[in-house]
Parts: C-alpha cells; sequence; structure tokens
C-alpha cells in the first residue's frame, strides 16, 4: 500500500506534503495538478510533514492538491539503446517528445521497446552469478552490451535457464535465475538503479595505473589525467571552458562518452547535436555520437533535475563500467547543480554555510566525484570511469566554495585565466597553477616510463620549471625594461615563450593541430626541450626576440602539419637550420 | 486583464511588508495573481491557510482590512496582429491611448523550447556598426547584452542595432526606464517610420520597481507569439536587466531569503537564465534575439549580475569611451560574440576572420606600445606604426557612429592594413593578402 498526502505549503519547487504513512528519503511521489501529474523528490520529512522538491513548474498548484508516493526513489533505466540518446536530467527522451515546447508532466520512456538486438548469450546453466556478471550481450553501435545480472539482486544465483542467440527486444526475459531459497527470478535486458546510490557490483577498486590521452598537449604532457581519474576545469566565463570541454569529448581515449549539459546554454547542447553526428571518433573511426549519450538540462530547464542530470550520467557510466569498458563523464558545469542545491537549502531556511551554500556541499562533490574510478570486475576484466567538470567561479574568483570543495575531491585541476585568454592564449590553461596527483603517483610514472620513454615525468618537471623561470624573467623585464636586465633575462623569457606558442597553445578548431597524440607530443617536447638546453649568443635583446620569434613561428607550423609528413620535415630543416645559427 | 469570475473576498491582511502583503485564503493556486486594494499581485508562497503576495506596485497605503480578490490565473497577455505599433505597461495594458488589444489570452514565463527541437544559430544579423558586424558578429537566435556604464548612449546604440536590423518584429521590454529614455525610443522609433512592426512594454523610473518583474516574461510571450506562430524573426530589446535584478533582490530580500553573493538572491543564476534562454532559432524558421543591456558600476563585471549573466548570453558586447579617437567604440578586447563563427566567412566574405584577427592583434599591440610610452620607455618604428593605426582603426570601424555595409568594413580594413604595415606584418593568409591588400 503506498503513501498519499496532500499539498500544504508551497515556496516556488519546494512543496510541503501532509503524509498519511511511511515514506523514505529521496522517494519519488507525483503530485496531482488539475489531471497533470508532476514528478517530485522527498527531501526532508518533519513529523506528519514531507518536503517535496517539484521537478516541473509548480503553476497552478494548490494546497489539498492529492499527492501519491512511488515507493522508489529516482532511478535510471538500463538496457541496450542509451548510446546516442538525448535525454532530459530525468532520462526522459527529448527526441520523442512532441511539439516544439518542453510540456509538464510529459515523461518519455528512455529506451525504445520495440527495436530488436541480436542477442548472444554469454553464461550457461548451472552457472553460478552474482550481481553485474554478464549473462549474454548485443551488440550496440561497435560497443559490445553486456546483458548483467541486475546491481539490485543480493548473493549468489544459479542460472536455470538462458534464451538461445537470436533477435529480440529489450522486454524479452532472457534469463530465469534462482536464488539460495530455490526462487525463480526473471531477468531481462532492462534494469533499474537509483542514480544516487554508488554502483558497486566490482571486485576491487585500486589506483589508478593509465594515463587517459586527450589529444589535448597542456593536459596530457604537463597534467595528464588518469583513466578512471577525476578532475576539474574552473574558468570565467569566455575563457574558453566549453571549447576545452568538447575537445577532450571529440578526442578522448574512452569507448563511452556521457556529457551532461547541467544548467549551461542550450545553443552549446544543439551544437553538440550538430556536429556530433558528422564527426568521426579518431580511435576506431566510427561516429562520435555512436559512443556518446547526452544528459541535458539547460538553464531554464527545471532547477531541481539539474541534481539529478549529474547523477544519471554518473550511472550511466558506471552501467557501462560494468561492462568492462572506459568512461568518460563531462558534466558541465557543477557550479549550476551546486546552486540549484543552495536554491533549495534556502527555501528550506537551513542556515547557509560560506555563500550562502548549504553546509554539507563540500560532502556531496567529494561523495560524486568518488563513483570515478577504475575497476577489477568479478571476472578480472577491467573498466573505468574518468570524471571531468566544470566549474563556474563567481565573479572568476578562485577562492568560492564551489571551487575549493571540488579542489578537495578532484586530482586533476586545470585553471582557465582569464589574462591567458584574453591574449588568445588557447587553451587557457595556467601551466604554473593548474596540477595532477597522478603525476606523483609511482604506477603513472612506471607506466609514463614504459609508454612514453624512460625519465618522461622529470623532463615534465623541467619544462614546468622554464615556464615558471620564464615568468619570472617576464616580471624583472617588464619592471626594469629591456635594457635593465642581462642578456639571459631575455633568453630565458623567451624559452618559455617558445614553450608556450609551440606546445602549450594549441588550436583547437584546426583539423591537425587539435589533436596531438602522445608519440607526436613526445617528439615535439624533445625537440623543444633540446633548443631550451642550449646557450645562445646574441648581440641584443632585438636580436634574440627575432630569432625566438621566427623559431616559434618554424614550430607551429610543424604543429599545422601532417606529423613528419613533407611539410613538416621542412619547417623541421628550417628549425635546425635556425638553431645552429645561433646555437653552441 | 482579469478574465475569470472573481472568487471570494477577502478583507483581513495578518502581515505586510513593503512589497508582500499575507492573509488566510482558501483554495488558492501557486502563481496566480490577486487583486490587493485594487492593486496587483500575484502569489509567491503559501503554508496552510496562509497566503503570502507580491503586490507589483509596493503597499504604500494599504490597510490591513484592505479588499483582497483572487484573479485565477498567473499574469496573462492578449496576442494578436493588434499588438504591432503600441505601447504597454507591464501589466499588458496600453499606455498610448489607444485601445485594449483583441486576441487570444496567452499565459506569460511559459514553458520552455525542447532543446532537441531547436536549430543551430546561422543566419546574420548586421547593424552597420563595425565593432559589432565586424569584431562581434550577431546572429539570429543569439542572446547578448551591452556591459555599460550607466552614463554612456547604450539606449542611442540599441535603439539603431534594432532599427538597422533586418528582422520582421521589434519588441522593447524597458525596464526602469527614464521617462526621457522612453520618449528617446518612442520618438526614434515612430521618426524612422517602423511603427508597425515595434512593441514596447514600458515599466518607467516613475512607476514602482517590482512591475518591473513582469516586463520581460510580457515582452517575451509577445515575442513568441511572433516567432513560433508567425513564423517571424523577432528581435527583443531588454533594458535595463540590471534594475530588474535589483527588484528581484527587493523581493527576496523582503521574503526573508538568504542573501547571496552582492546581496542578490541565490536563484539570480535561474531567473536571468529563464529569460535569456528564450531566444531561439525554430525549426519552422522563426527566431528570437535577445539584445539586453546590463550596467556597470564602473566597469566592474565581477559584480553577481554581470557575472551571471556572462555564463548565460552568448557573449558581451563592451562600450568604451576612447581617447585617442574621442569616441565611444566596441572594445574589440573585451567583447565578444559566441555565435560569429557560425556565420563569419560563411554568410560573409571569406577574408573575413583573418581580418577581424589581424585588425584585433595589431590593435593589441598599439596598446603594447601605449604601456611602454607610459612606462617611459622608447618606441619602435613598429610601435609608432601601431599607434597611429589605432587610432584611425578606432575612428574608422570601432566607433558606434560608423554605419556601413560588411564588405565595406572588410574593404576599410584592408584599407587600414596597406597604410602603416607590411603584407608580413598583418599575418594573414596569403591567398588573401593576394586577393585584398590593395593595390599602389
Amino acid at each position: 500500500m503506498k503513501s498519499t498526502g496532500k499539498v500544504t505549503g508551497i515556496v516556488s519547487n519546494l512543496v510541503t506534503v501532509q503524509i498519511d504513512g511511511p515514506v523514505a528519503e529521496n522517494e519519488l511521489c507525483f503530485i496531482d495538478v488539475e489531471g497533470t501529474k508532476l514528478l517530485a523528490e522527498v527531501i526532508k520529512v518533519n513529523g506528519r510533514n514531507a518536503s517535496v522538491q517539484v521537478f516541473e513548474s509548480t503553476r497552478g498548484l494548490k494546497n489539498g492538491d492529492h499527492v501519491e508516493f512511488e515507493g522508489r526513489m529516482l532511478e535510471a533505466t538500463l538496457g541496450p539503446g542509451l548510446l546516442s540518446s538525448v535525454y532530459d536530467g530525468l532520462q526522459n527522451d527529448l527526441t520523442t517528445m512532441e511539439g516544439v515546447f518542453l510540456k509538464r508532466g510529459d515523461y518519455t520512456d528512455p529506451l525504445n521497446h520495440e527495436k530488436l538486438w541480436d542477442f548472444t548469450p554469454i553464461a550457461k546453466p548451472g552457472d553460478k552469478v552474482v550481481a553485474s556478471d554478464w549473462l549474454g550481450e548485443v551488440k550496440e553501435a561497435w560497443i559490445m552490451h553486456k546483458i548483467m545480472v541486475p546491481f539490485s539482486f543480493k548473493g549468489e544465483y544459479t542460472v536455470k535457464s538462458i534464451i538461445a542467440a537470436g533477435s529480440y527486444n529489450i522486454d524479452t526475459e532472457i534469463a530465469v535465475l534462482t536464488n539460495a531459497d530455490g526462487e525463480e527470478v526473471k531477468v531481462t535486458m532492462v534494469q533499474h538503479w537509483p542514480v544516487k546510490v554508488a554502483v558497486k557490483g566490482y571486485k576491487e577498486k585500486p589506483r589508478p595505473t593509465k594515463i587517459m590521452e586527450t589529444g589535448v598537449r597542456v593536459i596530457d604532457t604537463f597534467n595528464p589525467i588518469a583513466e578512471g581519474g577525476t578532475g576539474f576545469i574552473p574558468g570565467p566565463f569566455g575563457c574558453g571552458k566549453t571549447v576545452l570541454q568538447h575537445a577532450i569529448a571529440k578526442q578522448g581515449e574512452a569507448d563511452i562518452i556521457v556529457m551532461a549539459a547541467c544548467g549551461e546554454r542550450a545553443n552549446e547542447v544543439v551544437e553538440i547535436f550538430t556536429e556530433f553526428p558528422e564527426l568521426i571518433d579518431p580511435h576506431t573511426g566510427h561516429y562520435l555520437m555512436d559512443r556518446t549519450t547526452i544528459i541535458c538540462n539547460t538553464s531554464n530547464m527545471p532547477v531541481a533535475a539539474r541534481e539529478a542530470s549529474v547523477y544519471t550520467a554518473m550511472t550511466i557510466c558506471e552501467y557501462y563500467r560494468a561492462m568492462g569498458l572506459r568512461c568518460l563523464l563531462l558534466a558541465d558545469s557543477t557550479s549550476r547543480w551546486a546552486q540549484a542545491l543552495r536554491e533549495m537549502s534556502n527555501r528550506m531556511e537551513e542556515l547557509p554555510g560560506a555563500d550562502a551554500f548549504p553546509v554539507d556541499l563540500s560532502s556531496i562533490i567529494s561523495n560524486f566525484y568518488s563513483r570515478a574510478g577504475m575497476v577489477y570486475l568479478n571476472n578480472g576484466k577491467t573498466g573505468a570511469v574518468t570524471v571531468i567538470g566544470t566549474v563556474s567561479p563567481a565573479g572568476g574568483n578562485l577562492k568560492e566554495p564551489v571551487t575549493e570543495s571540488t579542489k578537495k575531491a578532484a586530482r586533476c585541476f586545470y585553471a582557465l585565466e582569464q589574462s591567458r585568454a584574453d591574449q588568445k592564449r588557447y587553451p587557457a590553461v595556467n601551466p604554473i597553477d593548474s596540477y595532477s596527483k597522478y603525476l606523483e603517483y609511482p604506477e603513472i610514472q612506471e607506466y609514463l616510463d614504459n609508454v612514453v620513454e624512460k625519465g618522461w615525468v622529470a623532463k615534465v618537471s623541467a619544462l614546468k620549471n622554464m615556464v615558471r623561470r620564464g615568468r619570472e624573467a617576464q616580471d624583472q623585464i617588464n619592471i626594469l625594461g629591456d635594457d635593465g636586465v642581462p642578456m639571459g633575462y631575455h633568453e630565458t623569457f623567451w624559452k618559455s615563450e617558445l614553450i608556450d606558442f609551440a606546445f602549450l597553445q594549441q588550436d583547437a578548431f584546426d583539423s591537425i593541430d587539435c589533436i596531438t597524440p602522445l608519440e607526436r607530443q613526445k617528439y615535439m617536447i624533445n625537440l623543444i626541450l633540446d633548443i631550451c638546453n642550449r646557450k645562445f649568443d646574441f648581440e641584443d635583446y632585438e636580436q634574440c626576440r627575432g630569432f625566438f620569434k621566427d623559431l616559434i613561428n618554424s614550430l607551429r607550423q610543424m604543429n599545422y602539419s601532417t606529423f613528419k609528413g613533407e611539410s613538416f620535415m621542412n619547417y623541421l630543416a628550417q628549425t635546425e637550420k635556425m638553431i645552429q645559427e645561433y646555437g653552441n | 486583464m482579469a478574465t475569470k469570475a472573481y472568487q471570494k473576498t477577502y478583507t483581513q491582511l495578518d502581515a505586510i511588508t513593503k512589497a508582500t502583503v499575507a492573509l488566510k485564503a482558501q483554495d488558492v493556486a501557486n502563481d496566480e495573481l490577486a487583486v490587493v486594494d485594487g492593486r496587483l499581485a500575484q502569489v509567491v508562497k503559501t503554508k496552510g491557510s496562509q497566503v503570502t503576495l507580491q503586490v507589483f506596485s509596493g503597499t504604500e497605503g494599504i490597510p490591513t482590512d484592505a479588499k483582497v480578490s483572487f484573479v485565477g490565473n498567473p499574469p496573462v497577455l492578449r496576442v494578436s496582429e493588434q499588438l504591432s505599433g503600441r505601447f504597454f505597461n507591464a501589466y499588458g495594458d496600453p499606455i498610448d491611448g489607444g485601445p485594449q488589444i483583441e486576441g487570444e489570452i496567452r499565459q506569460v514565463g511559459g514553458p520552455s523550447v525542447n532543446p532537441y527541437k531547436r536549430r543551430q544559430p546561422s543566419q546574420l544579423i548586421p547593424t552597420g556598426i563595425a565593432g559589432i558586424d565586424l569584431n562581434n558578429t550577431l546572429v539570429s537566435g543569439q542572446k547578448i547584452p551591452f556591459f555599460a556604464d550607466p552614463d554612456q548612449p547604450y539606449n542611442k546604440v540599441m535603439a539603431d542595432v534594432a532599427l538597422r536590423a533586418d528582422v520582421d518584429k521589434i519588441i522593447l521590454g524597458g525596464m526602469g526606464l527614464s521617462n526621457d529614455d522612453y520618449l528617446f525610443y518612442r520618438h526614434a522609433f515612430e521618426s524612422a517610420g517602423a511603427m508597425d512592426k515595434i512593441v514596447s512594454f514600458v515599466n518607467t523610473t516613475e512607476e514602482p520597481p517590482v512591475e518591473r518583474l513582469l516586463i520581460p516574461d510580457m515582452a517575451l510571450a509577445a515575442a513568441e507569439y511572433f516567432a513560433v506562430d508567425k513564423n517571424e524573426k523577432v528581435l527583443v530589446l531588454l533594458t535595463d536587466m540590471t534594475l530588474y535584478a535589483d527588484a528581484l533582490c527587493i523581493v527576496s530580500n523582503r521574503m526573508d531569503q538568504i542573501p547571496s553573493k552582492d546581496s542578490m538572491p541565490g536563484s539570480l543564476y535561474s531567473d536571468l537564465a529563464k529569460i535569456y534562454e528564450k531566444a531561439v532559432q525554430l525549426p519552422d524558421g522563426g527566431s528570437i534575439t535577445i539584445i539586453a543591456v546590463t550596467t556597470l558600476n564602473d566597469g566592474d563585471i565581477t559584480h553577481a549580475i554581470p557575472d551571471n549573466t556572462g555564463y548565460i548570453t552568448e557573449g558581451q558586447l563592451f562600450l568604451r569611451a576612447d581617447s585617442d579617437s574621442g569616441k565611444i567604440i566596441i572594445d574589440p578586447f573585451r567583447s565578444l560574440s559566441r555565435l560569429k563563427q557560425l556565420v563569419q566567412g560563411k554568410k560573409t566574405r571569406d577574408d573575413h576572420s583573418q581580418v577581424m584577427n589581424a585588425g584585433v592583434r595589431l590593435y593589441a599591440d598599439a596598446q603594447n606600445a601605449k604601456t611602454k610610452l607610459e612606462n617611459g620607455f622608447d618606441l619602435s618604428d613598429y610601435d609608432e606604426r601601431c599607434l597611429k593605426f589605432a587610432k584611425d582603426y578606432a575612428t574608422e570601424l570601432l566607433s558606434i557612429d560608423v554605419n556601413i555595409k560588411i564588405d565595406e568594413m572588410l574593404d576599410t580594413a584592408w584599407k587600414l592594413f596597406s597604410r602603416y604595415f607590411s603584407p608580413a606584418e598583418t599575418g594573414i593568409k596569403q591567398v588573401f593578402v593576394d586577393k585584398y591588400w590593395p593595390k599602389a
């Protein structure tokens, strides 16, 4: 018997409901407004009164309106067909909704129930299985989508029967399992999981051991993110957050990409739907859209569903991770989610923390990022969820609660800098302030020694140090004037400019420069480091400036050319000639 | 604008603040309108039988025994072709002495467009102002504010942009307009002979601030009628959004909400996004483009209002007084149109983006030269040429009183490049130099 209730108070999307029976924290309910049912979630219970946040506009809602509780939490629907879908924050399929405007109370099914999938069994009758073990698989685009023992199953089961290979829709009963008490349970290709609960069902979550390549030089070489790692990109508006995130989405070395557009501009999502179906994944040669799921809860869509959108995205990633796949979750922007939490906390008249955010903001954020990770599945295979979130700090000031809380939770920090953006030095990632804690991991250092070259991390830190010294030299030049400092200051400064222009800056809109594989990054780093380690004899700073400007131009032309192609080799020869003229 | 028969009347107020009243009432819907002592009010909170109403025109003189009746619906606007050429107040009532509008009743502040049904904006909106068309090209379906200090002529620039833009309808949402500015707009529209394509919703400084909260919703409801029902290209002008946000701040303060940054309500981002995200390119050809004004306090863009706006809008246009040329210019560094690459070189000449980048880069070099000069360092020959270029560039292109076609802007830029620089110094691709570099 489900509980019911009636509305007793309304402030915007916070509704108080008088309940007649038991309800659970985070339980869903439907509020009936003149025949339209609005979905809401319990966020607080006090005596006979439950406070619920409504995922829709509450216009026209009245005290006394009927409420029905659902006896479940907000769940994601998981099964074949998630990829290339476009969902709202509650996982309604936006593509199948009718009309130009979103209608209140219009909920659509996330999965297509008619479509047939070619199923191949993996498990056999008599096999002992537990939650998230693989029973069979279907081919979704080019990805082998495993049909698993639902995550919610507790204890050990025995496979009683499994359907033969063939074409079935997702509701087909593909297996019958028996539990320890001999009770039979049926399994289809669809399962449900509450989005706010982390999916376990794996054997072990070790420290990450590999790098996830993004093709973005300032990330991969300077501050790499691990496969199964966490990172975040804070930056004021206009610094290229979205361009950088789209570049990572297009080029990231992952099997599955889930993009959560959380409280951001609708036209940016339109850009994804318009471009992705045309673009090719550089790693597999398949269409990008085929490996992508978009969760889209733009800034004008209901605020409460923003929170749901990042959790729904995370749950979809965890689902694919359990199939042994490498998933990348891009959440843009987590600040909007935090603001949604602030709005609710404010309406509930809770005592505020810093900047009026709820006091548990920090723990909510770290709990979310902690769901990332590389895992060993029960069958020994590995899967990973890598998370990169963006943060939109108020006024571009990084000393604000969302940035500070995320800094505690995420292991990579990519600080976008206004002054770099103003100088059009893109990506505007500050090379000094940004960091990747993964570079300190012995596992990762060993991996880089093997995959890139021995002593790689030491080379990278040498380069970073040159950039830092270049900045110091620049400060002195600005204070004392070009003539007021020794020649060595000019050389140090221009060497750092060389690293900046020829390596850190990258043209996201150029078809070649936009993606640099690690192998090519290694080549360029060695070339640049070789130049920077030389001593040059310049007569005056004008000559130094002229030399480095020409050198930078030559190296940039290399970046724009096909690796080791004819034009690349010509510019290389030109570069070497220039160096010989002045170098020792 | 009342549409349903009045419900029961109440005559006992429990609480009065400067912006709200509270009373005990039954069967009241959220967002519903009410009339309190003859003034329009809206339900903002219910708790048990206690209902809180936001009184748009303020509560001065409202007695505790004021008559309160509920209207039965949220704010509405009557829409039809009759809206064209008319001036209305925040409630949608005519203020130009003309008759009431006949037409379909629409709720304002309605639902959002399904993002999947949107189309990528792709139509150029020419304005004749080179600081916009050349460097920060506008696209239909875009939302972009002017960031300007209160002493800058933003209302004039907005009126120029609106009257030159190739659109079917212009909707003006004036919030806290001074009476002089209101009359300026009215005169500008009338003398341009463009009245038939203009609809105006105006709240002046003489009227209560909380009324402003209705203006964007009214203006956008009218815009949606023309863009969705009639497939028209609609341009919405919202001035001044800072005063709108100030009104939000007043209401939240009166409702005892905890303020966040700069004493603004915590929901400021969502409140502003609800308005700006109405900008859309629709699948059937209609579009809504929003150009707004956000006045700044001494150029401070880190204040919560411009800061939240910048995260929502697709760029911003900065007005700045340029001391070299003595003109008001569109600042090429701080201005940005995020959608410009959707039309530059596609709907305009092929050299557009290269010319734009070269111009801005050389102008930046001129700024560096200026800093050197101010710090007492010697200038090189290149520095000297940059400074001369900057002055001409500001006068002939960046100034807001320029009014020329885009091809002419490009030609002017080439002329200035060739006047002061060699082709290599501009860094423009050789193919374009061959094609467009002025022959001596």
